[in-house]
């Protein structure tokens, strides 16, 4: 038999391909097709078709943590409020927990701390000696109805201050209406003005209003450069589902097919037990490849999240059903 | 390094197995041997054979071999239990039914568990898809149990029913098969596959922990011996039966002529149809729901490919790389999208084909599989630039291969998918709703699938057109499979009754105006082949014309015509019953010529009140063109599917001597108002009515070849008509002593037989439910799938 034997062998890539980004194509764009209800069952199988169990599971949820990040975006943030996020960053877990499980040599953190503009510096000073990077929101969050030019100096300004990573938010209006060129020409100079920071594009799939336009947005992201695509703000009546991710994924692993360029993805918002989490990682892992379970492509923007996997590992641990009074808050 | 830290590095799944404690608990309570449950109760286990894990090739269990007594005791407590259960009224009946539903849901586990290990598929399957889809079969049966008296007047139960089932489905084929026929008020005996009868003794004992009456349910366990028995059983009017065309077409055989009703499940060589504008990442991971669930071993599986030029190396790549994210393993692993196949037949029958292919020229591409599995696993397999003239294009593989090949337009799309005896199911998968909708009444598969696949649900029939089998499961019109019309609303009292007998050919010839009528072939007469022709005589015994005596050639030239001409079924419903008024009107005119032919036959009691009934009936069936609407049922997705009625295609119409207007303006009229094109033989004995009516549908309009009359002896014709494997359907209404004759030639292309003596028809006089049952015949059921959602 001709049995092509090269065909199922991966290779497991430990260097990412940094996105560059690549010149306006609007073909790929009218391309799109997107069928809902294919979505949806996708979605629901693939969940159903893959589970991870004990120690695997602990593994998994362990890698969640290090895939988060941490995130406190309300009006009523304080200085001592993102301290204490800080500190909760740095020691994710129990410590009696990490020596039960022998996993102390993992060093688990969280991925990031992602805050306000207005708390950069503060975030910087209390993950001090922790290689935690700082994400900033920018670009008018969670709106994005705030003239270009402070968006630009938004985003300046927080590199500026020390943010390592930029969450923007999209100009929804560009998507509603079509303007795909004017999307891309934005997320450019959104690129531009982060220069070598890492640059998470916000779709806020909730207000796209179709799951066509969600792909052509994360395509016209990747194009302008982007190297997240991620789902929400938080702030959106719909955020994190799994048909996003799905459809985002997807869209991640099309551009990667025609560029070479990897992109990563970051489920925000609603995500808050560890049971979703794993579903999120699985279909990832389905579309993507294992690859993309690391803090370097993928990213869980949480805020309680981790409340959650701390009462699933000291369940794992002890054999009794934990209770969230028993581990620390940020 | 620690198992967590190893499992960190690297983020796969490892295996985790569902429980089988219960289910081997269950094993252990009888002992691992089980008896038959006859008449309420478990038999002493005898003839035991072993029932296999695929996965591990370990015995689970061992059953009973049914032998003929078995069969034999099963009938007679069936006949008692189907007593009992007809003394109940529809809500009694249905609260069983309601509570086996319940059952199912509450023992879900352990049944589900039973069925992995029994049959190899993945739990998440049996878990997520059989079990659930049986439990709601029962819900929706115990409705129509309900319903019954309401919904279904003027019907009742066939009697016993003995139901064969195969093994890919094992619980969820008993709850299609049991659910509708005592719901209908039936009993049965179900032989379920050797290879898998455990779900069904543990539904056994559900019926028995649910107090059902002894004999409604009987289980007799068995291999195809065994089903042979169950088959031949003289008491059992009905077969249901689900499995490979071959043994399909056995049993069609062993019961010609037997009277007994017949519903065929077959096999399917179903086509997966990806237009460039479909979502091809959907459209991929369709393609694993279609050819790699459940191992491939599904009669509907998608297994023919068929993919638009433009996107098929873009498609292909995608299925690949879709292929290197399957997991195998033991069934029980929840992690695991494909455990073994059945048996070691059924591996080395997929190897076999799959080689076949390769000798064709076919490109192969497989999955590495896991070296330390030890079961009959078979490796999913794509099969490229495959062709339609090579064998693993048209033969059911039944395992998890899939053969793809190209089209350039949407036309071609349709000839390569039509290009199979099978007609069970198929796939489109485009975002035009205008394609998809072309495209879906234009394939010959009794379900279409948009933009899914591998959808079931009770409301909705299942079944397929051509050697895919007949009948339908689930749906109102899976009810009718178990009930029969009552003979008192169609047939006539025997004294009024006029048979052959009372004719005495005499060969002496009357000199008279002469009147030679021809055939009527493709919108014109012709003159026999054979160039002979038969006398038709009056009541005095007086020759009174002659008409041609039709032969093999005849026949082929008007089936021939009725395939190539499809002018007829591509009128709307409107312009069809504009033609069918027309016809009467026409008619009409020659009230006084039909009435005096009418009157010089014996086989007409009353020609005015026949030929007033004649018209009456054109009438009746002008106004059902387009009136017998199909359906949207109501399934638990988020889809309309639409149930179609379409013409059966070409059907054979074979006349009665009685009422030879009324009969053949009848049948004619029924068939032609849903868009079916026929060839008829009229009466043998007194066939003029039926060739004088070809002026009129020659001044009514009527497109070429709707209608073939073809005149003649009848034996002479049926064999040709009914072993033709153009046609599509036989309607026998004459002498029932061809009966067994018809059914055996209609074997090679299984076409749709039935056969109702139309002697014994009250032509005049019938209750309107018979009008229903013949537009019923007149069509078949495609249900089509439409998900939505922006």
């Amino acid at each position: 038999m001709p049995l092509d034997k090269n065909f199922n062998k991966t290779k497991m890539d430990a260097v990412i391909v940094k996105n560059e980004g690549v010149p306006f194509q609007l073909e790929a764009i009218n391309e799109v097709r997107i069928n809902k209800s294919a979505v949806e069952k996708r979605c629901a199988s693939a969940t159903n078709r893959r589970t991870v169990k004990k120690h695997n599971q602990v593994a998994w949820l362990l890698k969640a943590i290090t895939c988060m990040d941490l995130t406190t975006l309300s009006g009523d943030d304080t200085e001592r409020r993102v301290v204490r996020l800080c500190n909760k960053a740095k020691t994710p877990l129990r410590n009696d927990l990490l020596k039960k499980l022998g996993i102390e040599d993992l060093n688990i953190k969280v991925g990031g701390v992602c805050v306000y503009h207005q708390f950069i510096r503060t975030a910087l000073r209390a993950l001090q000696g922790s290689t935690i990077p700082v994400v900033a929101v920018s670009t008018g969050f969670p709106a994005g109805h705030t003239p270009k030019k402070t968006k630009i100096l938004e985003i300046k300004e927080s590199i500026r201050s020390g943010a390592q990573e930029i969450d923007i938010v999209i100009s929804r209006r560009h998507v509603l209406s079509g303007n795909w060129k004017k999307l891309y020409d934005e997320v450019s100079e959104y690129k531009e003005a982060s220069g070598t920071a890492c640059l998470k594009t916000i779709l806020a799939t909730g207000e796209l209003g179709t799951l066509k336009n969600v792909k052509k947005a994360a395509l016209i992201c990747m194009m302008a450069g982007a190297n997240f695509i991620k789902t929400s703000t938080g702030k959106e009546s719909i955020n994190a589902t799994l048909p996003f991710t799905l459809v985002m994924s997807r869209a991640i692993r099309e551009y990667r097919e025609c560029t070479g360029f990897e992109v990563g993805y970051k489920p925000a918002g609603g995500i808050s037990s560890a049971k979703d989490c794993l579903s999120y990682m699985m279909l990832v892992k389905e579309e993507l490849g294992s690859k993309w379970l690391h803090p370097s492509l993928f990213r869980l923007g949480a805020s309680s999240l981790l409340s959650d996997i701390e009462r699933q590992i000291e369940h794992y641990v002890t054999g009794q059903y934990s209770s969230f009074n028993r581990h620390g808050i940020a | 390094m620690t198992k967590i830290e190893d499992s960190f590095k690297k983020m796969d799944y490892e295996e985790a197995l569902e429980s089988d404690k219960e289910a081997l608990e269950w094993i252990a309570k009888h002992n691992g041997q089980f008896g038959h449950f006859i008449g309420g109760r478990f038999t002493k286990p005898k003839n035991l054979f072993k029932t296999i894990n695929p996965f591990n090739k370990r015995e689970i269990a061992k059953v009973s071999q049914g032998t003929i007594a078995d069969i034999k005791n099963s009938v007679k407590v069936a006949r008692s239990g189907f007593e009992k259960w007809q003394s109940l009224s529809s809500f009694q009946r249905s609260k069983y039914l309601y509570a086996i539903a319940r059952y199912i849901q509450k023992e879900s586990r352990t049944i589900s568990v039973l069925e992995s290990i029994e049959n190899g598929k993945s739990i998440r399957e049996s878990r997520d898809i059989d079990i659930p889809l049986a439990a709601r079969h029962f819900y929706y049966h115990a409705g129509w149990a309900q319903l019954l008296d309401e919904e279904f007047e003027n019907y009742s139960p066939v009697g016993i029913c003995g139901q064969i089932i195969p093994w890919n489905f094992p619980l969820l084929m008993l709850a299609w098969k049991v659910a509708p026929a005592i719901a209908a008020g039936n009993s049965v005996i179900l032989k379920p596959a050797e290879q898998t009868s455990l779900t069904a003794l543990y539904f056994a004992e559900i019926c028995r922990r649910i107090k059902l009456p002894a004999g409604v349910v009987n289980v007799v366990t068995g291999d195809g011996i065994t089903g042979s028995y169950l088959v031949k059983e003289k008491d059992v009017s009905k077969i249901a039966f689900t499995g490979s065309t071959q043994v399909g077409k056995e049993i069609k055989k062993s019961t010609a002529g037997s009277g007994k009703k017949l519903t065929l499940e077959l096999g399917g060589k179903s086509p997966f149809i990806i237009f460039e504008d479909a979502d091809l990442d959907s459209a991929v991971e369709g393609i694993v729901d279609a050819i790699w669930f459940n191992q491939g071993q599904v009669c509907c599986a998608g297994s023919r490919l068929l993919l638009h030029e433009s996107i098929s190396s873009k498609v292909e790549k995608k299925i690949l790389s879709r292929m290197k994210k399957l997991r195998f393993g033991n069934p029980l692993d929840k992690s695991i999208d494909m455990g073994p196949l059945i048996s070691l037949e059924q591996l080395n029958r997929v190897k076999r084909l799959v080689e076949s292919g390769l000798e064709g020229g076919a490109d192969i591409y497989q999955c590495d599989m896991p070296p330390l599995l030890k079961g009959y696993f078979y490796p999913p397999t794509l099969l490229k630039n495959v062709s339609p003239s090579m064998e693993i294009f048209q033969q059911e593989i039944f395992g998890p291969v899939l053969s793809s090949t190209t089209f350039r337009t949407p036309e071609e799309a349709v000839a390569l998918a039509n290009n199979s005896r099978y007609g069970l199911s198929a796939s489109i998968w485009s975002e035009n709703i205008n394609l998809a909708l072309d495209i879906s009444p234009k394939l010959k598969v009794g379900v279409v699938w948009i933009n899914s696949t591998n959808v079931f649900d009770a409301a909705v029939g299942f079944g397929g057109y051509r050697e895919s089998g007949y009948g339908r499961e689930g749906g109102k019109e899976g009810m009718y499979e178990y009930l029969e019309i009552n003979s008192d609303t169609f047939s006539i009292k025997k004294e009024a009754r006029i048979f052959r007998e009372n004719i005495s050919r005499s060969r002496q010839s009357v000199p008279h105006i002469d009147q030679t009528r021809k055939m009527f072939i493709g919108g014109n007469q012709k003159r026999g082949d054979s160039g002979h022709s038969i006398e038709v005589f009056d009541r005095k015994k007086q020759e009174i014309a002659t008409v041609g005596r039709g032969n093999r050639k005849d026949i082929r030239n008007a089936v021939e015509a009725a395939n190539k001409q499809m002018n007829w079924t591509a009128l709307s419903s409107h312009a069809r019953a504009q033609i069918m008024f027309y016809i009467a009107e026409n008619l009409s005119q020659r009230r006084d010529y039909f009435i005096s032919l009418l009157s010089s036959t014996t086989f007409c009691k009353n020609p005015i009140q026949e030929f007033d009934t004649a018209l009456k009936r054109l009438f009746t069936f002008a106004s059902w063109a387009d009136k017998f609407d199909g359906a949207v049922h109501q399934a638990p997705v988020r889809a309309n599917t639409i149930a179609l009625n379409e013409p059966v295609g070409v059907i054979g119409v074979i006349c009665p001597n009685l009422a030879p207007l009324a009969s053949f303006v009848t049948l004619i009229a029924a068939a032609l108002c849903q868009g079916n094109r026929l060839v008829v033989i009229p009466s043998e004995n007194f066939p003029l009515p039926a060739v004088d009516m070809y002026q009129i549908f020659e001044t009514s309009d009527v497109p070429a070849a709707a209608i073939n009359i073809v005149t003649g002896n009848h034996e002479e014709l049926i064999k040709t008509l009914s072993e033709h494997n153009s046609v599509d359907g036989i309607w026998n209404f004459g002498d029932s002593k061809y009966e067994s004759d018809i059914d055996i030639a209609s074997i090679s292309n299984l076409k749709q037989i039935w056969s109702t003596n139309g002697n014994n028809v009250n032509w005049i006089n019938y209750h309107a439910s018979f009008n229903k049952l013949l537009l019923r015949k007149s069509s078949q059921v495609k249900n089509i799938w439409i998900p939505y959602g922006e």
